[in-house]
C-alpha cells in the first residue's frame, strides 16, 4: 500500500511543498474564504469594515494553518496529554469564571487576548483519542472503549454546561469519531445507539430551559413564530424565495431588511440561499464536498494510527459542521450555534477549522516514503 | 494488516462514504423542496413580511377670499414619529432628543416606556420641516418622521368663525371648513412600501393610487372688508363693554356674504385657548329678536296687501298705547305719523297700529318670504333657523309684538338677507357663503314700488330727525333701521340687557351692500341701535365705499371741492 500511495504523490509547486501544504485543499478553502467573503459583504449590510475584519481572521487563520503544517505529528503526539490535561484545566476555569459571572460563559478572558477554550477541545479531543490509541492493538477492547468513552464525556459535559450545545456536540462526534475509525465493533456502536436512546429522556432533563425550547421549536416551528420559531420561518423564507437563480447579490429581501437574524453569522447561509439561489446552495456544496473528498484522501494515506483517526476524525468532524449548520438552517435540524464553516461572520470557528486542516496537511507531509 | 483487517476497514469505509452520501443528498433534497417546491408559498409569505400598502396624504384644497387671498393654506410639516423599543436602546440619547422637542427627559422617557410594547409612538406633530430636519440629523435609532399638511390661516382671527378649522389630522371641524369637508379633502393615494423589521420604510416600491389633491374652494368673503369690519366690530365691542358682537355684509344683488364677523373672536392658528364662545360664529348660529329692525318688513306687509297708504297717518299720541290688554309705549309723543315717520321715529304704537291694519294670514306671508325662520342656503354647520310663529297661534298679542319685532327669533344673516331684499327691488337672492359663478336664483318677495317706498322711508331714518343718524356715510345716501332689543333670558325680559342692532345699506340710490350690526350687551350709558351698532355700520362702509370704489350718490353743499376733483379725475 506504501508503494502505491509514493507513487501517487503529487508534485505541487515547489514552495508549496517546502510549506507543506497540499495544493487542492488550499484551493478549495481559499474559493470558500472568498465565497465567505462575498457573501458575507452582503449579509453585513455592505460593511466593507466587516469583510475586512472577516479577511484578517482568515489571514490568521491561514497563519496558523501554515505553523502547524510545519509541526511533525510525531511532535504533535508527545505534546497530546499535556494538551488535553491543559484544555480541561481552561474549561474548568471558564467554568468557574462563568460561575462567578453568572450566566453563560465560553470566552477566558487572558488579558491580551480572549479564546473559547472549547474551541480548542475540538482539536484535542481526536488528538487525544488518538495518542491513546497509537501502538495499542485495534481494535480497542471494551474496557478501552470504556475509558476513552469517559474521557470523550468529560470535557463534553463541561462545555454542554457552560452551556454550549453546539460545540458539546461538535466535540463528542471529534472523539466518537476517531474512535469509530479505530474500529469500533458494530456490536459496540448498536449498544452506544441504544445507550444513547435511553439517555435522551434523562438528558431531556437536564436541559436548560432554552436549548429544551430549541427542540421544540424545531419540531414545530409555526407553534412560536414571533418567538423562538421566528428564526427557523425566517430563514426558510429567505431560502425558499430565492428559487432557482436567487435574487441577486445584495438583493435579498428578506435578509437585507433584517427580518433574518443571525444573517451574517450562524444562519449566513439562508442569505446564500436567498441571493444565489438553487444554484448557489448546490455549487457551494460541490465546493465543500470537493474539500472533504480531498481531506478524505489525505486521511486514508496516512501512515501511522495517531496520523490516521486525528486526519479522519478532524475530515469527518468538518462533514458534521457543514451539515448540522445546513441542516439548522433549512430547518432539518434544531437550532444549535453552529457556524457554517469557513462561511459564517465570526473568528474562532474558522481558526481552528483551517489550523485542523495544518494538521491535516502535515500528517500527509510528513510521511515516510517507504522506497 | 491482515487481507480480513483490510476488508473490514474498506467496508467501514464504504459505510462512512454512504452514510455522508445519503446525508448530503438529504441537505440538496431539502434546497430543492424549500427552492423549487414550496418556493411560491416562501415567497408569498416573504412578501407579507416586507411589503406595505400605505396612505400617501392628499393635499387639501385652498381656501380663498373672492379676490383670491388665501384664507386657510396646508403647508407641508414633518411629523416625527418612534419605534419606542429602539428608542429605549438608546435611552442616554433622550436628552438631546427632549430638547430638540421641547419636552422633558423624564416626561420623554415615561412617556415612551409607557408605550413600549407599540410599534408607532407619535413623539411630535406638525413641526416645520426645518425642525424635523434638525430631529432627524441627530441620526439616533428608532427616530422616524412623516410628510403630513398643516391648515395654515394667514388671516388669524379675522375669519376666524366662518372659516372654521381642521384638527391635526387635517379634517374639517368647524365652518366652512367643515361644511365643505368632502370639497376640500381630496382623497389620499396609495403606495406599496418595502419595510424592514422594524418598519422603517427602505423604498418605494409602486405607486397604487396617486393621492388626489382636494379642491380649492372660494369664499364669497372679500378679505378687505372682512377686516375692516374686524376691526370696527371688535372696537365698538371693546369700548362698549359688550359681551359679543357680528357683523354681516352682503351684496344685495347676488345675496353673497361679503363680510362675516364675530366678536370674540379666536386665533385658528393656535386653539389651544380658544373658547366655545370665541369658536361660535354667532352670525349664523345664533339667534336674536330683531326689536324695530322688524317694523320695514311690517311696512311692507302693510303696503303690499294694500292695507296701509304710504301716507297714511297715525295717532301715536301720547306715547303710551293698550293693545289687547297689553301696554305699547314709545320713547315719547310722537303726534301724528306716517309709515315713514313710523318708521323714522321708531314708533312702536305706530307699527303697532300697522300690523292690526293688516290682516294677520298677509303679515305672517311677508314675513315668512322675508325667510324669518327658515334655514339660508348658507350650508354653514349649525346654522339656526330661527322661529316665526304662525298666525294662527299669535292671536292678537302676537301679532302686537310681532310688530315691534318680539316673540320672533333670526339670524343676522337672516336679517341681513331680508334688508337684501329691500336694497334689491323686492327680489331676493339666496345667501351664499361661496363666490358664486352664476346668476343667483332671487325670489319676488314684494312689488319694486313697494320696494323703492320702504327705501325711501329708510333713507329718512339716518336724516337728520331720524333714530340713525350716526349711520350717515358722508358722500352717499344711506338707507336703514335701528334696533335696539330687551334680552329675553330664562327668567323673562331683563331690565337692564341689549342687544343694539343697526341694518342698513348704500348707496341708496342704488344699493351695493347691505350690512347688518348686532352688538350684545353693550354696558355703557348708550344702549339704543342708533348710538352703539349705527357708527359702527357707518365706519366700515365708510372704508368699504373707498376700497370697492363705489360712486358717491349723495353731494353735501358744502361738499362741492370734492366733486370737483374726482371730476377732474375721470
Amino acid at each position: 500500500m506504501a508503494e502505491v500511495l509514493s507513487q501517487r504523490t503529487t508534485r505541487t509547486g515547489a514552495w508549496l511543498g517546502e510549506l507543506r501544504l497540499d495544493l487542492p485543499l488550499l484551493v478549495g478553502l481559499g474559493l470558500l474564504a472568498l465565497v465567505g467573503l462575498v457573501v458575507v459583504y452582503s449579509a453585513g449590510g455592505e460593511d466593507t469594515g466587516l469583510v475586512l475584519r472577516q479577511a484578517v481572521r482568515i489571514g490568521l487563520g491561514l497563519t496558523l494553518m501554515i505553523i502547524l503544517a510545519q509541526i511533525p505529528p510525531n511532535l504533535l503526539r508527545l505534546w497530546t496529554p499535556w494538551l488535553f490535561l491543559g484544555t480541561l484545566v481552561l474549561l474548568a476555569a471558564v467554568l468557574v469564571a462563568g460561575e462567578l459571572g453568572q450566566g453563560a460563559q465560553r470566552w477566558l478572558n487572558l488579558g491580551f487576548l480572549r479564546f473559547q477554550p472549547s474551541e480548542l477541545m475540538k482539536l484535542v479531543m481526536p488528538m487525544a483519542v488518538a495518542w491513546y490509541l497509537y501502538q495499542r492493538p485495534l481494535p480497542p477492547r471494551w474496557w478501552q472503549l470504556i475509558l476513552l468513552v469517559v474521557a470523550i464525556a468529560i470535557p463534553v459535559l463541561m462545555i454542554a454546561l457552560q452551556p454550549d450545545l453546539g460545540t458539546a456536540l461538535l466535540v463528542a462526534c471529534a472523539g466518537l469519531f476517531a474512535l469509530f475509525l479505530a474500529g469500533l465493533r458494530w456490536r459496540y456502536m448498536l449498544g452506544g445507539l441504544i445507550a444513547a436512546a435511553v439517555a435522551t429522556p434523562i438528558l431531556w432533563t437536564h436541559l436548560h430551559e432554552y436549548q429544551r425550547q430549541r427542540v421544540i421549536t424545531f419540531l414545530n416551528p409555526e407553534s412560536d413564530p414571533l418567538g423562538a420559531g421566528y428564526h427557523i420561518i425566517q430563514s426558510k423564507i429567505a431560502i425558499g424565495s430565492g428559487g432557482v437563480f436567487g435574487k441577486g447579490w445584495t438583493q435579498g429581501t428578506q435578509s437585507q431588511l433584517e427580518f433574518l437574524p443571525e444573517r451574517s453569522t450562524d444562519f449566513v447561509f439562508a442569505v446564500l440561499g436567498e441571493e444565489f439561489g438553487l444554484v448557489g446552495v448546490a455549487g457551494l456544496m460541490l465546493l465543500y464536498l470537493f474539500i472533504f473528498w480531498r481531506a478524505m484522501v489525505l486521511s486514508m494515506r496516512a501512515q501511522d494510527t495517531f496520523g490516521r483517526l486525528l486526519a479522519g476524525s478532524i475530515t469527518l468532524t468538518f462533514f458534521v459542521y457543514v451539515f448540522v449548520n445546513i441542516g439548522m438552517v433549512t430547518g432539518l435540524l434544531p437550532v444549535v450555534g453552529v457556524p457554517l464553516p469557513m462561511i459564517s461572520y465570526g473568528g474562532t470557528a474558522m481558526v481552528t477549522l483551517l489550523a485542523g486542516f495544518g494538521i491535516l496537511m502535515s500528517i500527509d507531509s510528513h510521511r515516510r516514503f517507504m522506497a | 494488516m491482515s487481507a480480513q483487517e483490510r476488508q473490514e476497514g474498506r467496508w467501514r469505509r464504504g459505510v462512512v462514504l454512504a452514510a455522508f452520501a445519503l446525508v448530503g443528498l438529504a441537505l440538496l433534497a431539502r434546497a430543492v423542496e424549500l427552492q423549487i417546491l414550496d418556493r411560491d408559498f416562501l415567497q408569498t409569505q416573504g412578501q407579507q413580511r416586507h411589503l406595505r400598502v400605505l396612505d400617501v396624504p392628499a393635499h387639501r384644497g385652498m381656501i380663498t377670499d373672492r379676490t383670491g387671498e388665501p384664507i386657510a393654506v396646508s403647508t407641508p410639516v414633518d411629523s416625527i414619529w418612534g419605534h419606542p423599543e429602539e428608542l429605549l436602546e438608546n435611552s442616554d440619547r433622550l436628552p438631546e432628543l427632549g430638547e430638540l422637542l421641547g419636552r422633558e427627559t423624564g416626561e420623554l422617557r415615561e412617556f415612551i416606556e409607557a408605550r413600549s410594547g407599540r410599534e408607532f409612538i407619535y413623539l411630535k406633530r406638525h413641526l416645520a420641516p426645518e425642525q424635523a430636519d434638525a430631529v432627524l440629523s441627530l441620526d439616533m435609532p428608532g427616530i422616524y418622521s412623516q410628510r403630513e399638511y398643516r391648515r395654515y390661516y394667514p388671516a388669524g382671527e379675522v375669519a376666524a368663525q366662518l372659516i372654521g378649522f381642521t384638527n391635526i389630522d387635517d379634517q374639517g371641524q368647524e365652518g366652512l371648513e367643515l361644511a365643505y369637508e368632502g370639497w376640500l379633502q381630496g382623497r389620499p393615494g396609495s403606495k406599496r412600501v418595502l419595510r424592514d423589521r422594524l418598519g422603517r420604510i427602505i423604498e418605494d416600491v409602486e405607486n397604487i393610487e396617486s393621492p388626489r389633491p382636494g379642491q380649492d374652494l372660494q369664499a364669497s368673503i372679500d378679505l378687505r372688508l372682512q377686516y375692516v369690519a374686524y376691526r370696527e366690530l371688535k372696537a365698538a365691542v371693546n369700548e362698549h363693554g359688550a359681551d359679543a358682537g357680528s357683523m354681516v355684509i352682503m351684496d344685495p344683488a347676488t345675496g353673497e356674504v361679503l363680510a362675516m364677523v364675530n366678536q370674540p373672536a379666536f386665533n385658528p392658528n393656535n386653539r389651544r385657548n380658544a373658547t366655545t364662545a370665541q369658536a361660535r360664529n354667532r352670525a349664523i348660529v345664533d339667534l336674536l329678536e330683531p326689536g324695530s329692525a322688524i317694523k320695514p318688513f311690517i311696512a311692507a306687509a302693510a303696503l303690499e296687501s294694500g292695507a296701509v297708504e304710504p301716507d297714511r297717518q297715525f295717532d301715536t299720541s301720547p306715547g303710551e298705547q293698550r293693545f289687547a290688554g297689553h301696554s305699547v309705549r314709545d320713547i315719547r309723543d310722537y303726534g301724528e305719523l306716517d309709515v315713514t315717520g313710523i318708521l323714522q321715529k321708531s314708533s312702536n304704537i305706530g307699527a303697532t297700529q300697522i300690523a292690526l291694519e293688516t290682516d294677520p294670514e298677509s303679515l305672517w306671508r311677508t314675513l315668512d318670504q322675508f325667510g324669518f325662520g327658515s334655514l339660508t342656503a348658507s350650508a354653514f354647520p349649525g346654522e339656526a333657523p330661527g322661529h316665526l310663529p304662525h298666525w294662527r297661534d299669535w292671536r292678537e298679542i302676537g301679532q302686537v309684538t310681532a310688530a315691534y319685532g318680539y316673540g320672533m327669533s333670526m339670524t343676522p344673516l337672516q336679517l341681513t338677507k331680508a334688508y337684501a331684499a329691500i336694497a334689491n327691488g323686492g327680489e331676493m337672492a339666496e345667501a351664499s357663503l361661496l363666490k358664486r359663478d352664476s346668476e343667483p336664483h332671487t325670489r319676488t318677495v314684494m312689488s319694486p314700488g313697494t320696494a323703492e317706498h320702504l327705501m325711501g322711508m329708510l333713507e329718512q331714518v339716518v336724516a337728520p330727525g331720524g333714530t340713525g343718524t350716526r349711520a350717515a356715510v358722508p358722500g352717499y345716501r344711506v338707507a336703514g333701521k335701528t334696533g335696539t332689543v330687551v334680552k329675553s333670558g330664562p327668567g323673562g325680559y331683563s331690565e337692564d340687557e341689549y342687544q343694539s342692532i343697526f341694518a342698513g345699506m348704500l348707496p341708496a340710490s342704488s344699493p351695493r351692500l347691505v350690512g347688518v350690526v348686532m352688538i350684545d350687551n353693550p354696558r355703557g350709558e348708550d344702549f339704543y341701535g342708533g348710538a352703539v351698532a349705527a357708527p359702527v355700520f357707518a365706519r366700515v362702509m365708510n372704508d368699504a365705499m373707498r376700497l370697492l370704489d363705489i360712486p358717491r350718490d349723495h353731494i353735501e353743499p358744502d361738499d362741492g371741492a370734492i366733486i370737483v376733483r374726482r371730476g377732474g379725475e375721470s
